[in-house]
């Protein structure tokens, strides 16, 4: 549903001024508009949480960048969600290291703790749960990162801990 | 010169990263102004001579690299950092951004005078959030005290440097990918050649290089070739980042001279393995290398003698597997990466890799055939070196190609009985 090609039916939304300044910033950086486009969809992200279909017609239209181009890059990067997120995203490592050390008993006990699956979210709207390849963390395995923060070492208790303190901060 | 561990003798665990003033009091930037008494060209001549080996995975000579770009002719050029670090098991260029980032912009400004770069950007994957905050300081502090911008230090020469950070796309590592990425499209392979150093970027002559190879520049540049060359154990040249993970005492990467053996990385360093585990194999450097056995470790940590057992020397950091491990678990958790992360541009790595997958999946549930067996090897060769686009796919095939080699009774076992180690 949320993830076809952006429709042309569709209108773009107006990128606020918080965005804009942050794309113009980033333009400085490249001879090219085209160069700063997932830059922009990670801005609009950002402050949206999500990149929907009127934001990536928006950011399209600002940067002179055909819609299907764009959605090109939004759909190759693991990061840009194309689908609404919860407030904080769980990116738990599965990849080997991780796996040794036990991530599959961790994704169990979150999905018992949340009641979420990958790629679902709480009704409260607090998490959605992903897995990321390999954090580069893989000497303080198993990690996984809420948002921006890493979080290493990982056990059932911490991570308790951790959703405890995020529904705190809620 | 009696410093030995130029890469990491800044670094202090549970210490903020040096600003600008405490990096240049530790005798920080001073190759900048070395290499601007020299020709471009004779920078690139001591990079070669120095013998330093490209850190990113191939090993390649940097100033050999390096002097395949042609003559300046005033328009831009660049120099590109690799900082996408997703190669499973790999966790060394975090260490050096986060701790220490001045040692990067440093070497960025000393390797692009020898290139004539007029930028450069470091590709940063976007889960380095740390990294990304501590590069952005000291690139600011590193133009408010002009080592960037225009006429560095009342030289000539000018250098902007700007940090991207990619949104997680392993094969935007791939540095022909990388460029794609950072132009904005779609982080597909180019077909080589021409080669970067010639058209990259834009179409402009553009060197990328990893995150480490450009942080030995600085040492280089300051203490000289004779110095580097030193550092090495025997004939070797330099300092490396080595780590190992999974079961050991200690897990972690250490700055030590080329050379060093598996055995003193893995005994000495990461303190053997945890009581009640024995080492089965490793993986020496990253998820895409051929797995070495316990028979291998007393070989140096050198591509060359890598490659003669069998593997690739890769990033150099192990991954150790342990006797409570399934090997075929292990490669089946590999093969899901690189599914995932192929960019799809040729058949045997979007459709090999998944099928690969699929058969591992049925023999973990004891639904698997003998004659999966013999497919399981046929697809390494299809994924093998010469039949794809990228280095994705062959990378995929080689801890494949070498469980089948060591394990064999474990993949007929796991057709017969499915799998019987305890818990993953
Ligand atoms: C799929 C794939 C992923 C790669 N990922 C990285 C990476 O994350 N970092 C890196 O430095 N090199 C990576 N490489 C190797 C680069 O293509 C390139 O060889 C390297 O950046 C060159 O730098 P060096 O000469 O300094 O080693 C990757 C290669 C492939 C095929
Ligand atoms: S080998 Fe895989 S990652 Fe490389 S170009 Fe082919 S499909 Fe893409
Ligand atoms: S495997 Fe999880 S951080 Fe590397």
């Amino acid at each position: 549903m949320n993830n076809i090609i952006a429709s042309t039916a569709l209108k773009a939304r107006q990128l606020t001024d918080e965005e804009i300044h942050e794309i113009e910033h980033e333009k400085t950086h490249y001879p090219y508009a085209q160069a700063v486009g997932l830059e922009a969809l990670k801005i609009v992200q950002k402050y949206q949480g999500w990149v929907s279909d009127e934001s990536l017609l928006a950011v399209s239209e600002y940067l002179d960048i055909p819609p299907d181009d764009l959605e090109g890059v939004a759909t190759f990067f693991n990061m840009i969600f194309r689908r609404p997120v919860g407030k904080n995203v769980i990116l738990l490592c599965d990849s080997v290291a991780c796996w040794m050390l036990g991530c599959d008993d961790l994704k169990a006990h979150i999905t018992s703790v949340l009641g979420i699956e990958y790629g679902e979210t709480t009704e409260d709207n607090l998490f959605t749960l992903i897995p990321v390849p390999c954090l580069g963390d893989c000497d303080r395995a198993p990690s996984m990162m809420v948002g921006r923060e890493l979080y290493r070492n990982l056990t059932n208790e911490k991570i308790d801990q951790i959703i405890a303190d995020y529904k705190a901060k809620a | 010169m009696s410093i030995n561990n130029p890469l990491t003798k800044n670094i202090e665990k549970g210490r903020a990263p040096f600003t600008f003033a405490e990096y240049k009091a530790a005798g920080g930037y001073q190759s900048f102004a070395n290499a601007i008494k020299m020709a471009p060209r004779d920078v690139m001549g001591q990079v070669k001579d120095a013998g330093l080996g490209g850190r990113g995975g191939a090993g390649f000579n940097t100033g050999l690299k390096w002097s395949f770009s042609p003559d300046p002719d005033g328009l831009p050029r660049y120099l590109v950092v690799n900082a996408d670090e997703m190669e499973p098991g790999t966790f060394k260029d975090r260490l050096l951004m986060e701790s220490d980032p001045h040692l990067l912009i440093e070497g960025m400004i000393t390797a692009s005078y020898a290139i004539q770069a007029t930028t450069g950007y470091i590709f940063l994957r976007g889960e380095y959030t740390v990294a990304e905050e501590n590069l952005l300081k000291a690139i600011a502090e590193a133009y408010d005290n002009g080592m960037l911008g225009k006429n560095i230090q009342g030289s000539d020469f000018s250098l902007d440097i700007y940090l991207h950070t990619s949104a997680g796309r392993y094969i935007c590592g791939e540095e022909t990918a990388l460029i794609n990425a950072l132009e904005g499209k779609r982080a597909n392979p180019r077909f080589k050649p021409p080669f970067p150093q010639v058209s990259g970027l834009w179409g402009r002559p553009t060197l990328v290089n990893n995150v480490e190879t450009i942080c030995n520049i600085p040492g280089i540049l300051t203490y000289g070739v004779d110095w580097f060359k030193g550092l090495g154990l025997g004939d070797e040249c330099g300092t490396r980042i080595s780590g190992v993970s999974g079961r050991v005492k200690n897990p972690g990467c250490w700055e030590m001279p080329v050379g060093t053996t598996f055995r003193t990385l893995l005994e000495d360093y990461a303190g053997g393995m945890q009581d009640g585990y024995e080492l089965k194999a490793f993986l020496p450097g990253g998820g895409s290398t051929d797995f070495l056995m316990p028979e291998h470790l007393d070989l140096p940590m050198i591509p060359g003698e890598v490659a003669k057992a069998g593997s690739r020397l890769g990033t150099s950091l192990i991954m150790v597997l342990d006797d409570k491990t399934c090997p075929v678990g292990t490669v089946r958790n590999l093969i899901k990466f690189f599914a995932h992360e192929s960019c799809g541009w040729c058949t045997p790595c979007r459709d090999g890799l998944p099928w690969v997958e699929h058969i591992l999946n049925k023999m973990e549930e004891g639904k698997g055939e003998m004659k999966d067996i013999e497919i399981l090897k046929e697809m390494c060769g299809y994924m093998g070196p010469g039949n794809t686009f990228c280095a994705l796919a062959p990378g995929a095939a080689e801890p494949l190609q070498s469980s089948l080699k060591y394990f064999m009774d474990e993949y007929e076992s796991h057709v017969k009985h499915g799998c019987s180690y305890k818990s993953h």
